[in-house]
């Protein structure tokens, strides 16, 4: 009867002790660096015994997801991993709790992370020492191509002869179709195959990221450097419109039968299942790419996004961010203290996850690391980012709306979209009273 | 001694029977008025002001009919709504014709009828996300049974024609997959329509030697009539405001081609946060389809009284 009794009130028990302990949910999208920032935080729990959850939402739902989680000022998140995008909106909204005190109090020093990600994920306004964010997953837009496949001699000296050089990763976006045009439709080991795999998804911001790679390395410009917002002559200059007729001939002549919504998950399908030569991808994935047992190891290579005119690649990757709606507040920034260590930013990035702090990038072992990062380096000293404005999602979909028109469903011409594009962002600008 | 034969609701606290009748309505009718009436005014106010919910600190300006103006006036809304208009008619019209049809074969009662029309009633009971993602790779041109379906009937190569991503093509295969999902439904309502014929209309026909399509055309259809337009009353309904299946297809692509009035207002609600400007957006919808509704209604009821 005592024992009974004893155990009763010990299962009684456990579950107040549990909720004694405090815990914290990191909010980030589902993809390949969540499950290893999983894997990471569990060094945190050991050392501060606080739990940690996790909200990861896949993609496609991710920005819907937790932007109306942010405006309907839940609660959910103590933590985000938020889009370098929205920065500039949840700053003005105040959804993000500001990091300046903070980072002087504990003695982060924000210089410590590479600038570009400094700037594309925790700046607001851009330019101004004002933290909203700690640099946490840096990206860019990359490439990955078939080793294997180009390292077949018969491949070779068909190239050779055809282009007068070797058949190798390309230098320029010039370089890169006439490889991409190569492969397309070409049988390599008995199975039809096609040149490049990119992004044209029309629904979120697919085509958007896509084709800015495109539009980087010819000499497109969102602004005018001295006069911002002033956008005639940049957006539409005559070297925009070549890069934009560029990614429609890209589309045109070499992607796989049906890709006309295709964005970072149909790229990876594509890849992995042997049907494309090259493929356009955030860096981010190039870790599971790597490992993956059909494609990865020997047979795959990778390289940053080609210049043309000048270099360019198209920044994604995203900040850390305390949630000012959070109920603990103390507990997200103590993670952040331990997310800013280098020791932890060392394991980060040897579990899978992009860091963009300085003491692990300017390692002299870090760029022969793993077999994309130095390419990683290169495409971080060459990062462009889309509008960080509050209304982004404005200026998003009228880009999507515009290019989608012109390089999928081919309507009008390269200079008619990129002029109705200003149209939009300028009627976006004047509505934000910033023109 | 009897006692007088006053209903027992009068001797609750001397309340009348009207008093108890609302009584046991109110709570509905409250519960109705919040979540249908309440949201209607106050949409009705938001869409005359510039507020955004994602900028609850902005100052809050009211813009009287701007927005209403901007919309009606954007070529760009028109070709949204042209885009749905072309949806709804075509769903429209093929889900009657064949819903129409399946229900005549079936009242047939031949063999085996019960199983053919579970089978026909399958699509119905899918949820739209899990259709729109299993014609997405019916759709697809390498390995798509479609493409095959059609390459087999037609000679073309399966991979030279794209559903989802050509302009002619992708408005027509969201108007095949929203028949394919939808037309068992309209066959359930006429098949109650065919059952609710009386026999005897029909062997009075027989006595006097009517043809089987003169049956057909005097007695099945005038009669089946009501329910035809009913469903198509509650097709259109659900047609105007179509969202999940399109944005799992198409995306509103190629291009903008099948990018429908509601994926609009839901992106400019959800996405842009443009909270005024879409609530303009709604109420302009459901104008449209409360305005249309009431008029098919009318024609409905005459209908049913003839």
């Amino acid at each position: 009867m005592l024992a009974a009794t004893i155990a009763g009130s010990a299962a009684l028990a456990a579950p107040a002790a549990q909720a004694q302990g405090k815990s914290l949910t990191l909010c980030w999208a589902a993809w390949d660096p969540a499950n290893a920032l999983v894997e990471l935080s569990k060094d945190f729990t050991a050392k501060t015994n606080i739990a940690m959850k996790f909200e990861f939402v896949p993609w496609p739902n991710f920005a819907d997801r937790m932007l109306n989680e942010l405006n309907s000022k839940g609660k959910l998140c103590d933590l985000i991993i938020g889009d370098s995008q929205w920065i500039g909106g949840s700053a003005e909204n105040k959804h993000y709790v500001k990091l300046n005190d903070f980072f002087a109090k504990e003695g982060i020093k924000i210089d410590d992370f590479m600038p570009a990600t400094v700037a594309g994920y925790a700046e607001w306004p851009k330019g101004t020492p004002n933290y909203w964010a700690l640099p946490a997953m840096g990206d860019a837009l990359g490439w990955t191509y078939r080793k294997d496949w180009f390292a077949k001699p018969a491949l070779q000296a068909e190239f050779k002869a055809k282009y007068n050089r070797d058949l190798a990763a390309p230098k320029t976006q010039t370089e890169l179709k006439q490889i991409a045009e190569f492969f397309q439709g070409r049988d390599v080991d008995g199975k039809k195959v096609y040149g490049a795999a990119i992004f044209t998804e029309r629904g979120s911001e697919g085509i958007t990221m896509g084709v800015a790679n495109a539009l980087y390395p010819f000499g497109f410009k969102y602004q005018d450097p001295k006069k911002p917002y002033a956008m005639a002559g940049f957006v539409n200059s005559d070297d925009a419109v070549k890069g934009l007729e560029f990614y429609k001939s890209l589309y045109k002549c070499c992607t796989p039968p049906g890709y006309s919504n295709a964005y970072m998950q149909e790229g990876l399908d594509a890849f992995k299942s042997g049907q494309a030569a090259l493929q356009m991808n955030w860096f981010a994935f190039f870790p599971g790419l790597f490992k993956d047992p059909n494609v990865g190891g020997d047979k795959i290579g990778f390289f940053v996004n080609p210049a043309e005119k000048e270099t360019g690649s198209q920044l994604g990757g995203q900040g850390l961010s305390v949630v000012s709606y959070s109920a603990n507040q103390a507990e997200a920034l103590a993670y952040i203290k331990w997310f800013a260590s280098l020791d932890v930013q060392k394991k980060w990035w040897e579990l899978g996850g992009y860091t963009c702090h300085k003491g692990v990038l300017n390692d002299p072992g870090f760029a022969k690391s793993t077999p994309f990062a130095a390419d990683f380096l290169v495409a971080m000293g060459q990062v462009v980012d889309f509008w960080a404005e509050p209304s982004y999602a404005q200026l998003m979909q009228a880009e999507q709306a515009r290019i989608h028109d012109y390089v999928v469903a081919d309507k009008g011409t390269a200079k008619q979209a990129l002029d109705l594009l200003i149209q939009d962002w300028t009627k976006v600008f004047k509505e934000d009273g910033k023109l | 001694m009897r006692a007088p034969s006053v209903p027992i609701v009068h001797q609750v606290r001397g309340l009348s029977d009207r008093t108890i009748a609302w009584l046991f309505i109110a709570p509905t009718m409250i519960l109705l008025l919040a979540i249908n009436l309440f949201p209607l005014i106050w949409t009705i106010q938001l869409s005359f002001t510039n507020y955004r919910a994602n900028r609850p600190f902005a100052p809050l300006r009211n813009v009287g009919i701007e927005h209403y103006q901007t919309i009606l006036s954007d070529p760009e809304i028109w070709q949204r709504m042209q885009a749905t208009a072309h949806f709804v008619f075509w769903t429209i019209l093929l889900q009657t014709v064949i819903g129409f049809a399946l229900a005549y074969l079936i009242d047939r009662k031949f063999r085996g009828h019960g199983f053919w029309t579970t089978l026909i009633l399958i699509p119905m009971m899918l949820s739209p996300a899990v259709v729109g993602n299993f014609w997405t790779f019916l759709y697809q041109p390498q390995i798509g049974l479609f493409n095959y379906v059609v390459s087999f009937f037609s000679g073309l190569a399966p991979s030279s024609f794209q559903m989802l991503g050509d302009v002619t093509l992708s408005p027509w295969a969201i108007i095949i997959v929203d028949t394919w999902m939808w037309t068992p439904y309209v066959m359930l309502i006429c098949l109650a329509g065919l059952r609710s014929i009386p026999d005897y209309i029909y062997e009075a026909a027989e006595v006097d030697r009517a043809s089987n399509w003169r049956q057909f055309i005097s007695i099945t259809l005038p009669m089946c009539l009501p329910f035809i337009m009913l469903a198509v009353l509650f097709r259109g309904i659900e047609n105007f405001k179509m969202f999940d299946m399109v944005n799992l297809l198409t995306s509103g692509g190629p291009g903008s081609t099948t990018e429908l009035a509601s994926i609009t207002l839901k992106r400019a609600a959800f996405e842009a946060w443009r909270t005024g400007y879409s609530s303009a957006f709604a109420i302009i919808l459901f104008v449209t389809v409360f305005g249309l509704a009431n008029i098919y209604v009318k024609a409905l009821n005459k209908v049913k009284a003839r």
